[in-house]
């Protein structure tokens, strides 16, 4: 499978942190164009004002949850084919599946590996 | 207090730390604590509810903290600034997602709230319950650090 690495990632998550540690995972696995958001309403207007190509976004997040980005982006006719990988802490079996009901590509559990997030990224684009 | 509560913080953890800062803490014995100082420099606490009701807290020595975050980060950090703060309150989140999906494969349905961080020498924990918690101790090259527990089970 050809993967473009250097496809334009959204990385969301309110934690500047986290964001960093994201980062570097995915720099570790070869993708290196990724823009930032601190939550779902910085994050759709990064959407509307660039083309992005994948969403990575945290669950748990103030303002607009991950959940519910996820949900404005699948209502957005522009936006709704987007790849979308769901990163949190929150494993339970009721989350995955509200995710899963919401039109989530994928679901990664923190914590996570480098080689974990790019198997991820994979399945979705393979599916693509 | 059930040692499968225990074992699924202490579990939690071990994976957290080894996946997310490659380091391997080596836990001690849990032990009863009376107070509510904390025992490191930071802290995280959330607190829990559902099948169980309290708080968990992990709290840092400045050296173990230091260490952990500049793994996490792939970069040296050498003070206790706004990145180690945010970093120990996802720690403590992280741990508290793995221990409760422990927990929910035992039946045990706990939600959690988010973490808040307290950081100085000489902090104190409050737990959402009074009364004593469990600690159990771990140890890295660089310091100590403990995961602090104190919950009831809800009947």
């Amino acid at each position: 499978m050809d993967i473009d690495k250097n496809m334009k990632i959204l990385l969301v998550d309110d934690f500047a942190t986290m964001r960093k540690v994201i980062k570097n995972l995915l720099k570790q696995t070869g993708y290196n164009n990724v823009s930032e958001a601190e939550d779902g309403v910085e994050a759709l207007k990064a959407l509307k004002s660039e083309k992005m190509d994948f969403i990575i976004s945290d669950w748990n997040m103030p303002n607009m949850t991950g959940l519910e980005l996820l949900k404005a982006v699948r209502a957005d006719s522009g936006l709704k084919s987007l790849p979308f990988l769901m990163v949190t802490a929150e494993g339970l079996q009721e989350n995955v599946m509200a995710a899963v009901k919401a039109g989530v590509s994928n679901y990664i559990v923190k914590p996570f590996t480098a080689d974990v997030l790019n198997e991820k990224i994979e399945k979705i684009l393979s599916k693509m | 207090m059930d040692v499968r509560f225990i074992n699924a913080f202490s579990e939690g953890t071990l994976n957290v730390l080894r996946t997310m800062a490659n380091i391997s803490p080596v836990p001690g014995k849990p032990y009863l604590k009376k107070d509510g100082m904390a025992n490191g420099d930071v802290s995280g606490i959330i607190g829990l509810t559902g099948a169980v009701t309290g708080s968990m807290a992990l709290s840092f020595s400045e050296k173990a903290i230091l260490k952990i975050v500049s793994n996490m980060l792939g970069e040296e950090i050498k003070e206790i600034n706004g990145d180690i703060k945010d970093a120990v309150g996802e720690i403590t989140n992280m741990i508290s997602g793995v221990a409760r999906k422990e927990l929910e494969l035992i039946g045990l349905k706990v939600l959690a709230a988010i973490p808040t961080v307290v950081s100085g020498k000489g902090h104190s924990i409050t737990h959402v319950l009074g009364g004593p918690s469990i600690i159990i101790p771990f140890e890295i090259e660089d310091g100590l650090f403990v995961v602090d527990i104190c919950i009831n089970r809800m009947e």
